[in-house]
């Protein structure tokens, strides 16, 4: 293809325009923000403001065009980084547009929440040979995709002609776009069904606003929509109609990307008190439901000490929500040291910038409680780093007579999450793990039954948004082998 | 969005509506609920099963207007649309034939017994049911009840119709009488607590249906957790029935009324 072809002309000549010395000695762009005290006001405000033409055409010359691109290797969904980079470089922003929709169905989306640092960009040229700063491919992800949909010239990838071979895919977050998108493509007539009212799951319940605004998910689905893909929402896969009931109606693929259903609690004593609450309540309630603004009917706690137990980016979305909620004091409570943390370290630095305070080698003990059962403090434990455990992180060890208490009327729990049990029990004979997630071939994404495949978060237990979009890609591939021989198609 | 195809008041407070649902009317089983939400910045609140034709393709709810959004989906009137409804959820009634049941229904928690009492009723039990509220027109369902009901009975706290007293007291009287295999108990909270501590003097087994405040329904939100046999339970995929004589009754109602400041802000909006 012309618009990716590393030995197209143009691309050739770009590469000779300007010398390998000068794109390195370009320093590495610096993403715009909005103020601290501005965006802590309001929970839509988005924090990252995103590149200009200039900023993003001058990161572009950054990058060496190599031969062999190893930030490929690091991208779950493979996408082809130099091809769409170097149209930006030229100024083709539609092109590079059109490269990135070959193989995301969410460039917008991947763009903002993707930990570039730990894919692509640990494995750009930048990175491994020069020790320098890597190429910003994350943010010129976005701003391609956002140049595009605010152009209002949005080009809608082509689709094979229909086969007639229906597919149902379980669960309308990334894992489940990104399937939907591949095989709508090659094809397949695709019925995403969706458990709540709005389409996206976890990228509108669970991501905030000001990280990745709902009108810019809703754009992504538009576009699926466009491809020919059919939502559903407010159909439970397992409950409303089971699969065999979707077999039944002609449904021969299933997908199933129901995600990460339970929210795990520690099992402290006062852990029920009102107040305490999932990270994925409280995001969901101001997310989803937007009770962050007064005309919304769902109630939330507008917490005036709010703690959060956690380390992840699910802690630090809690946290930066309870800022923008009014509270006076918003603090993480961590049982490892910062450097353990598992959220990504721009989201780390926004909170802080935005007044959160972080309690690391600390964990709860127990929650107290006042007279009408609302939660008032929090007993905590100091921590020290022991040996490495599976994970490769240092274990934390208490340290003996350490606790103290912190007050706070409202304690958010985001240590994490156990996978959705309800299709895993409404599938008689399905291959499930001692921890409730779905058994597949690492490869094909396939579970035991025939035509039965699942990715994302009920595979993986708990994933980012680009992993479970590359379960997707991959189950999509298979899938179509499975249904593309002749005989196949024929049944 | 489903089509509200008939509504009748029972009172003041207390409305029956019929909703076009086919795939739920279908698929629900007694002792299933629905998440409900209406309008767009409308609330998902939890809404019990009282009858399904799976023929019409319609489910019925009773609604008693409590708060913001029972009273949003209590003033739509025939012919209007609930935005969003989803189900069935929760695990069914485990119904069996255990000999006599006792069914205990209080106030609106009358409408979601009826599909349970029906379903031991179908399954060969003898079924005696109390129907109790706390005044002559929040009786709902009479008819209904008696239906499927080998013995009625019904109370009034303050003796406007029917035999005056608690509902344990009316249980008291036929566990004395009889002997019951299996007790059910479907109201308020507190009503379910005294309720359970009445069988478990008596040591009958029994099971409370509750009604948590939930978000998605589905177990994501936790919002529903219930302490059952000193472990953290969902209400929405571990129940909504569980053995009452294990339930944190206390704690369970202290978290009904978690977010009552921020209801009562929004009802002065």
């Amino acid at each position: 293809m012309e618009i990716s072809d590393r030995n197209a002309g143009w691309r050739k000549e770009l590469r000779e325009a300007v010398k390998g010395k000068e794109r390195t000695d370009i320093p590495r762009v610096k993403m715009p923000e909005r103020e601290p005290a501005e965006r802590v006001k309001s929970q839509r405000l988005e924090v990252n403001t995103g590149l200009t033409a200039g900023m993003a055409q001058q990161e572009a010359k950054r990058c060496m065009d190599c031969a062999q691109p190893t930030c490929m290797e690091g991208c779950p969904v493979n996408i082809d980084i130099p091809g769409f980079i170097k149209n930006i470089e030229r100024e083709a922003f539609a092109e590079a547009a059109a490269v990135l929709k070959r193989t995301s169905a969410l460039p917008a989306v991947c763009g903002r929440v993707c930990p570039q640092e730990k894919q692509c960009e640990v494995r750009c040229f930048y990175t491994e040979k020069l020790k320098k700063e890597p190429v910003a491919i994350g943010y010129l992800e976005r701003f391609v995709a956002d140049c595009e949909r605010e152009s209002g010239e949005v080009c809608i990838p082509e689709t094979a002609p229909a086969n007639g071979i229906k597919i149902a895919v379980v669960g309308s977050g990334p894992s489940g776009l990104s399937f939907a998108g591949d095989m709508v493509k090659k094809g397949y007539e695709v019925t995403v069904f969706e458990a709540l009212h709005e389409i996206g799951g976890v990228l509108k319940y669970g991501i905030p606003e000001f990280r990745l605004p709902n009108r810019i998910v809703d754009f992504e689905i538009e576009n699926l929509r466009k491809m020919g893909v059919t939502f559903v929402p407010n159909f439970i896969v397992g409950m409303t109609q089971t699969i065999d009931d979707l077999k039944a109606e002609g449904f021969r693929g299933f997908y199933v990307a129901s995600g990460a259903g339970l929210p795990r609690f520690m099992g402290i004593p006062g852990e029920n008190a009102n107040g305490v609450l999932s990270s994925n309540e409280y995001l969901t309630r101001v997310n989803l439901m937007g009770a962050d603004r007064p005309e919304a009917d769902t109630p939330v706690f507008h917490g005036k000490q709010v703690v959060v137990v956690g380390g992840g980016n699910t802690a630090m979305d809690s946290v930066r929500t309870a800022k923008r909620l009014g509270a006076e004091r918003a603090v993480i409570v961590y049982r490892r040291s910062e450097a353990e943390m598992p959220a990504r370290i721009e989201e780390v630095k926004h909170a802080k910038e935005e007044g959160c305070e972080f309690l690391t080698l600390t964990n709860p003990v127990e929650y107290l409680m006042d007279e009408q059962g609302r939660v008032k403090q929090v007993r905590v434990q100091q921590m020290g780093l022991g040996e490495p455990d599976a994970s490769g992180r240092r274990s934390p060890v208490p340290l003996a007579g350490s606790e103290y208490l912190i007050d706070a009327d409202v304690v958010v729990v985001a240590v994490g999450v156990s996978p959705n049990p309800i299709i895993p029990h409404s599938v008689a004979g399905l291959d499930v793990s001692k921890w409730g997630t779905i058994v597949v071939n690492d490869e094909t994404m396939e579970s035991n039954i025939s035509g039965l495949f699942a990715g994302g978060d009920i595979v993986r237990g708990g994933a980012t948004v680009i992993l479970a979009m590359g379960d997707g890609r991959r189950a999509a591939a298979h899938m179509d082998q499975l249904f593309c021989t002749p005989q196949a198609k024929e049944n | 969005m489903n089509q509200i195809l008939r509504k009748q008041s029972f009172s003041d407070r207390v409305v029956q509506i019929e909703v076009e649902a086919p795939l739920i009317a279908k698929a629900r089983k007694p002792g299933n609920f629905v998440i409900v939400r209406v309008g767009e910045k409308g609330e998902r609140i939890p809404l019990t099963i009282s009858e399904a034709d799976p023929q019409k393709g319609t489910i019925t709810l009773v609604i008693q207007k409590m708060g913001v959004s029972s009273t949003k989906i209590a003033n739509l009137n025939e012919g209007e649309y609930i935005t969003d409804l989803v189900g069935p959820l929760g695990k069914p009634t485990h119904i069996s034939k255990v000999g006599t049941v006792l069914a205990c229904g209080g106030g609106v928690g009358v409408a979601p017994l009826l599909p349970i009492i029906q379903g031991f009723k179908e399954a060969g039990n003898r079924v005696v049911t109390i129907i109790a509220a706390r005044t002559e027109e929040l009786v709902i369902l009479e008819e209904e009840v008696r239906k499927y009901s080998d013995e009625m009975l019904v109370m009034t706290d303050d003796g406007s119709y029917g035999k005056q007293g608690l509902i344990t007291e009316g249980m008291e009287e036929i566990i004395k009488r009889e002997k019951i295999d299996l007790a059910v108990t479907l109201g308020p909270a507190i009503m379910m607590k005294f309720c359970a501590l009445l069988t478990q003097k008596y040591d009958i087994p029994t099971i409370a249906s509750l009604n948590s405040i939930m978000v998605d329904g589905t177990g994501m939100c936790g919002a529903c957790r219930v302490t059952v046999g000193g472990k953290t339970r969902f209400t929405c995929v571990d129940g909504p029935e569980f053995d009452a004589h294990q339930i944190d009754f206390d704690e369970m109602i202290s978290r009904l009324g978690g977010y009552r400041k921020e209801e009562i802000e929004k009802l002065n909006r």
